[in-house]
């Protein structure tokens, strides 16, 4: 079986017209659908937040049957994601997409049992320390995205679980818990 | 036992009529009653169409009005007509339909007088002269002249040379000008026959400059043997040759006759054959049909196509049936707007074959029988071959298994695209069909496939299309054979 890294390759990774956008509607979808559950396993278990649609991305080409996806695809294929809610478009252009694999409600719930199993209910953080800190690592939330990161923890303070507040140094901000 | 009186005309499946051995259509008249006043229980030939011919005066009744088809087409040989009366004008001609009379013996013992009454448009005077013209041809004895004397070519026609036809359908020498195919053929007979006599006199000339020759070489011998020898060895190759050529020209000529088993002869022959078997004799022509052209031509055309669309399997590009069809015709050729309005006018008739227009504006001719399910199963057995599962197929591969052109092959790819049959690959190599797997891919499957830590069973590219016979039940060896297929 084909892999990428340690990710394994499904079998119609090789099938060529999966790197073709199909025209007929019902085939269309299912390759959607395909594509779609391709994109967020591989971002998961690789920790990609953003896809550059200008950059080279391991996925969107396979050298083995050389093929690879054509622009208009690709857009096609994250806009569904889109439209779903588990992908944003990071500007008008189209040209940079945030992948979440978790939803933004999602991840704030993960915060939450990491507050709570950390025992942090009522101390302070740096947002740089909960993606990086000796606390978060082994779980989801090290490396997060930043604007992931912040999007979740607006929704927490939105709950009055937390309070964002702006720290010492101009480039970190702080978060105080209160659950 | 109505139409005892005259003879029954047969009719083509279209509903053109079928002509006689060098029979041609000279005009069509829509709305013409046949009348005879002279039998009493004549049958009643109303509101029909009238064609008349070299040979014949064709009554066919109109299948396209509401009205009861009861009577059968009749015909009538103009060798039956004894006598045609001309038109008296007069106060009473203005107020009823035009007609025509004419007297005609049906049976050997007595003449009957026959009335053509015109109700439809057209133009009396002009089909009266026609009329008359046909009539004093006497096309049909020129028939029986050429079957007695047995040879393509004879005397009879040999008026039809180039630049004698006046407009009409004779030549002023009363031989019939030849349209189509077979008139071509004859013409090129006739030129083989004068190069031929040509060639002959050629030589004879060529005969006595060797003898010239001979003489002057007797002379100069003494002066120079040497620079002599050359000329005359190559003179003698030069007589050689060209009386190998003359040999050639001639078996070439007589090919039916003379018994040469040359390979030439013989493809010559075939394709001598081939050209016949597909010309049309009469072809529809605006002039002989007027206002009725297109419907004529619809119906001829629905007739021509039927032995071409056997061979193309069921289904022609329209490109292709114009350039058969102009060949067929020979002379008498028709645009590609005309083609296009006959075959839209077959939704009207009741004839075997369609015009159908892919969705790519592609338009072909095919059988109203023809089902795209048959091509479908062999699109579906080529793609899933073992060589081609890995590889796909392009247009022209497609073509080439099929039997058919590749612009048409690409169609029914895209056909049995649109019904999810096949999928697309667009890649540098160019753009090919796989076939669909798609639907055969289970999304949880492939979840769990996808995982590193997949656990129990997966089933990727169930391929239940049944051609690599070594797929099993056992998942177990459908795993294998994903992996054979799609891994390197």
């Amino acid at each position: 079986m084909q892999k990428l890294g340690d990710f394994k390759l499904p079998h119609f990774f090789n099938y060529p017209p999966y790197f073709t956008l199909q025209p007929v509607r019902d085939t269309r979808e299912k390759q959607v659908q395909l594509w779609k559950d391709l994109i967020l396993d591989y971002c998961r278990t690789q920790k990609i937040f953003v896809i550059g649609l200008e950059e080279d991305f391991a996925l969107f080409s396979n050298p083995v049957i050389e093929r690879s996806l054509s622009h208009e695809a690709r857009e096609a294929f994250l806009s569904a994601l889109v439209s779903e809610g588990r992908a944003e478009w990071l500007d008008k252009g189209h040209r940079k997409c945030l992948i979440l694999w978790h939803r933004v409600q999602d991840w704030a719930d993960i915060i939450f049992r990491f507050v709570k199993d950390n025992g942090l209910e009522d101390s302070v953080m740096t947002v740089e320390e909960i993606r990086s800190g000796i606390e978060s690592r082994g779980t989801e939330l090290h490396g997060i995205d930043r604007t992931i990161l912040m999007r979740a923890l607006r929704v927490l303070e939105q709950k009055g679980k937390l309070a964002i507040f702006k720290g010492t140094s101009a480039d970190d901000e702080g978060v105080k818990f209160s659950m | 036992m109505a139409t005892n009186y005259l003879p029954k005309a047969d009719l083509t499946s279209s509903g053109r009529p079928v002509f006689l051995p060098n029979e041609i259509e000279c005009s069509i008249l829509s709305s013409v009653d046949l009348e005879c006043d002279d039998i009493p229980n004549f049958p009643l030939l109303k509101s029909g169409l009238l064609i008349l011919t070299t040979h014949r005066l064709l009554w066919l009744p109109d299948n396209n009005s509401s009205t009861s088809t009861s009577s059968a087409a009749v015909a009538l040989p103009l060798s039956f007509v004894t006598h045609i009366f001309s038109t008296k004008k007069s106060v009473k001609t203005l107020f009823h339909s035009p007609r025509v009379r004419f007297q005609a013996s049906l049976d050997s013992s007595k003449s009957v007088v026959m009335t053509v009454v015109m109700r439809g448009k057209g133009d009396t005077d002009a089909f009266l002269a026609k009329f008359w013209e046909n009539w004093r041809a006497r096309a049909w004895e020129n028939d029986v002249q050429t079957q007695t004397q047995g040879a393509v070519g004879s005397s009879s026609v040999s008026g039809s040379g180039p630049g004698s036809g006046s407009g009409g359908f004779y030549t002023r020498e009363g031989a019939v000008r030849m349209v189509g195919v077979s008139g071509i053929l004859r013409k090129e007979q006739e030129m083989w026959e004068s190069t031929d006599k040509s060639l002959q006199e050629a030589f004879q000339d060529l005969n006595a400059l060797m003898l010239r020759l001979g003489q002057l070489l007797g002379c100069s011998r003494s002066v120079s043997v040497y620079f002599l020898s050359a000329p005359q060895s190559k003179a003698k190759e030069m007589v050689i040759l060209a009386e190998k050529m003359r040999q050639k020209l001639l078996s070439g000529s007589n090919s039916k006759s003379s018994a040469t088993n040359d390979d030439e002869v013989g493809s010559k022959e075939e394709m001598q054959d081939w050209l016949l078997s597909v010309g049309i004799v009469s072809p529809v022509t605006k002039e002989s049909a007027g206002a009725l052209y297109h419907q004529q031509l619809s119906r001829q055309l629905a007739d021509y196509v039927r032995i071409p669309l056997e061979r193309a399997g069921g289904m022609i590009n329209l490109i292709d049936v114009y350039c058969l069809f102009n060949r067929a015709r020979g002379t008498e050729l028709i645009s590609p707007d005309d083609l296009l309005r006959a075959c839209s006018l077959w939704e009207k008739f009741d004839v075997p074959v369609m015009l159908r227009k892919f969705d790519s504006g592609v338009m072909v001719i095919q059988n109203k029988s023809h089902s795209d399910e048959e091509v479908f199963a062999r699109i579906k057995a080529l793609v899933t071959n073992p060589d081609t599962l890995r590889t796909g197929i392009s247009a022209s591969d497609a073509a080439m298994t099929l039997g058919i052109a590749p612009g048409m092959a690409k169609e029914h790819l895209l056909t049995a695209e649109s019904k999810g049959l096949v999928c697309r690959d667009i890649s540098p190599d160019g753009f090919r069909f796989y076939i669909n797997l798609f639907p055969e891919i289970n999304t949880d499957d492939v979840y769990l496939s996808a995982c590193a830590m997949c656990l129990g069973s997966k089933k990727p590219l169930h391929l239940h299309l049944g051609v690599p016979h070594t797929f099993t039940n056992s998942e177990k060896n459908h795993e294998l054979e994903g992996e054979r297929l799609w891994d390197l």
